[in-house]
């Protein structure tokens, strides 16, 4: 309740957490900095291009606009927690095999955002998917290959789960 | 980047909130989805002393019909409001208008009550606000107070909350039944920062318009009225050439600025147009 360090608990994918953060620190620093999770990435800091996209509790939000204080007892989940034990998720295969990304910064931003999507809506059509990522800026790949990127992937988690 | 260094409060309760605002006043800040404040921190335009977080606080997130109105606690979600049964039956417009506020990430964070208190030019919530004359309800350490929606909102980023209130509560006048209501806008690229926007209220007697409200944003610091469109519809069947008047006097009437985004002619137009497109769409679907 003031302008000190205070010591918050959260959980980062899946892992409970405890660490001191300044009120006036943004989650997006905190992550990097604090915890060493430099996968999300920090664009524009003002909410503008998407690139810092975490899921609070389950929802993308922009890091750069939240501040770690507020994450007390949340659950954060970043790009570091899609893959599981060095392998990809299908959503990250996909980017690879659709050459969704070329520079790449802007992809952590935009897998948390396709994977808020799929999670709340597993068969979207194009515009849904186009829509889930509009708040996402990429400068290099003109969007094409991410939307057919997050198509493929929901056609082929359906088909994995035998529907 | 990140904001220079302020006091944080998290409190449980409105009386913490209030009180808290009493004491700091002008030099605190309230922050609820935090999706327009955080930006101008960050980019230290603004310079709070303290800031007074409403995301732990009771007793603000809620949609409930109460008789002839809408009330939605500041803290409910765009996103959560947008999706509301409540809000769609009795308030289809304020859901349309919550569907253009940004994109996913923006719209799950950013609440009702922050954009109106925010009061952006280019927000679309005010323009509704305005178009039904929404009551808002501020809270301070006196008590509360309402404000009629032609009363709150003074200007760019300004409204008439005092220091030491916060905006608690937004009250939409229920839409009636059969009533047709549209909210249109231009924007740069789809779910980026709006251009102009135009809210279009309107109830009819077989065809023949008995209420219509029209508001357009982004012609001036606040969102505005369109009373002469709306004089001249009153009353009257929506004929083709009636529709065609209006639209042109829409346009005369209001008297927008120009920026990077536009000039002043194209949003004239662009008024026009929407509210033609509004009124074609009134007359072919409600009108009947």
């Amino acid at each position: 309740m003031s302008s000190s360090s205070t010591l918050i608990k959260f959980f980062v994918n899946s892992i409970e957490m405890a660490a001191e953060a300044e009120p006036r620190e943004l989650l997006v620093d905190f992550l990097r900095h604090r915890l060493g999770l430099t996968g999300t990435h920090v664009g524009c800091a003002h909410g503008a291009c998407g690139a810092c996209t975490v899921l609070i509790d389950g929802r993308p939000t922009r890091s750069c606009l939240t501040f770690a204080i507020q994450a007390e007892g949340c659950e954060i989940q970043t790009v570091e927690g899609l893959g599981c034990g060095g392998e990809l998720s299908p959503l990250q295969e996909e980017f690879r095999n659709h050459h969704a990304l070329q520079c790449g910064f802007c992809t952590p931003g935009m897998l948390m955002s396709a994977c808020a999507l799929l999670n709340e809506n597993p068969d979207p059509s194009e515009d849904d998917i186009r829509h889930a990522l509009a708040g996402n800026l990429c400068r290099c790949t003109g969007y094409t290959n991410i939307v057919r990127a997050v198509a493929e992937t929901a056609r082929r988690l359906k088909s994995e789960r035998g529907e | 980047m990140r904001p220079p260094i302020f006091s944080y409060f998290a409190p449980n309760a409105v009386s913490d909130v209030v009180r808290l605002l009493a004491e700091y006043g002008a030099d605190a800040r309230v922050l609820a989805g935090g999706q327009s404040l955080v930006p101008i921190m960050n980019l230290r335009i603004i310079r709070p002393a303290a800031l007074i977080d409403l995301n732990r606080c009771a007793g603000l997130t809620y949609i409930e019909k109460r008789g002839d109105y809408i009330a939605i606690g500041a803290m409910t979600r765009q996103l959560d409001a947008s999706r509301s049964a409540v809000t769609n039956e009795y308030c289809p417009i304020v859901a349309q208008a919550l569907e253009k506020t940004g994109p996913f990430a923006v719209r799950s964070r950013a609440t009702v009550g922050g954009t109106i208190a925010h009061a952006d030019r280019v927000a679309e919530l005010p323009a509704v606000a305005v178009a039904l004359n929404a009551v808002m309800v501020v809270e301070g350490i006196q008590g509360s107070r309402e404000i009629p929606a032609c009363d709150f909102f003074l200007g760019d980023l300004t409204t008439s909350i005092a220091p030491g209130e916060f905006l608690r509560e937004v009250r939409f006048p229920v839409c009636e039944p059969g009533s047709f209501s549209k909210f249109s806008e231009v924007s740069v690229r789809q779910e980026g920062v709006a251009v102009v926007g135009l809210a279009v209220y309107l109830e009819n007697e077989d065809g023949v318009v008995t209420k219509i409200a029209i508001s357009a944003m982004g012609v001036g610091s606040t969102p505005v009225r369109l009373h002469n469109a709306e004089a001249s519809l009153q009353g009257n069947y929506l004929s083709p050439s009636t529709i065609e008047a209006v639209a042109n006097l829409a346009s005369a009437e209001v008297n927008p600025m120009a920026d990077p985004y536009a000039s002043a002619a194209y949003r004239k137009y662009v008024v026009a147009s929407m509210l033609r497109t509004s009124l074609q769409e009134a007359a072919k679907g409600e009108l009947k």
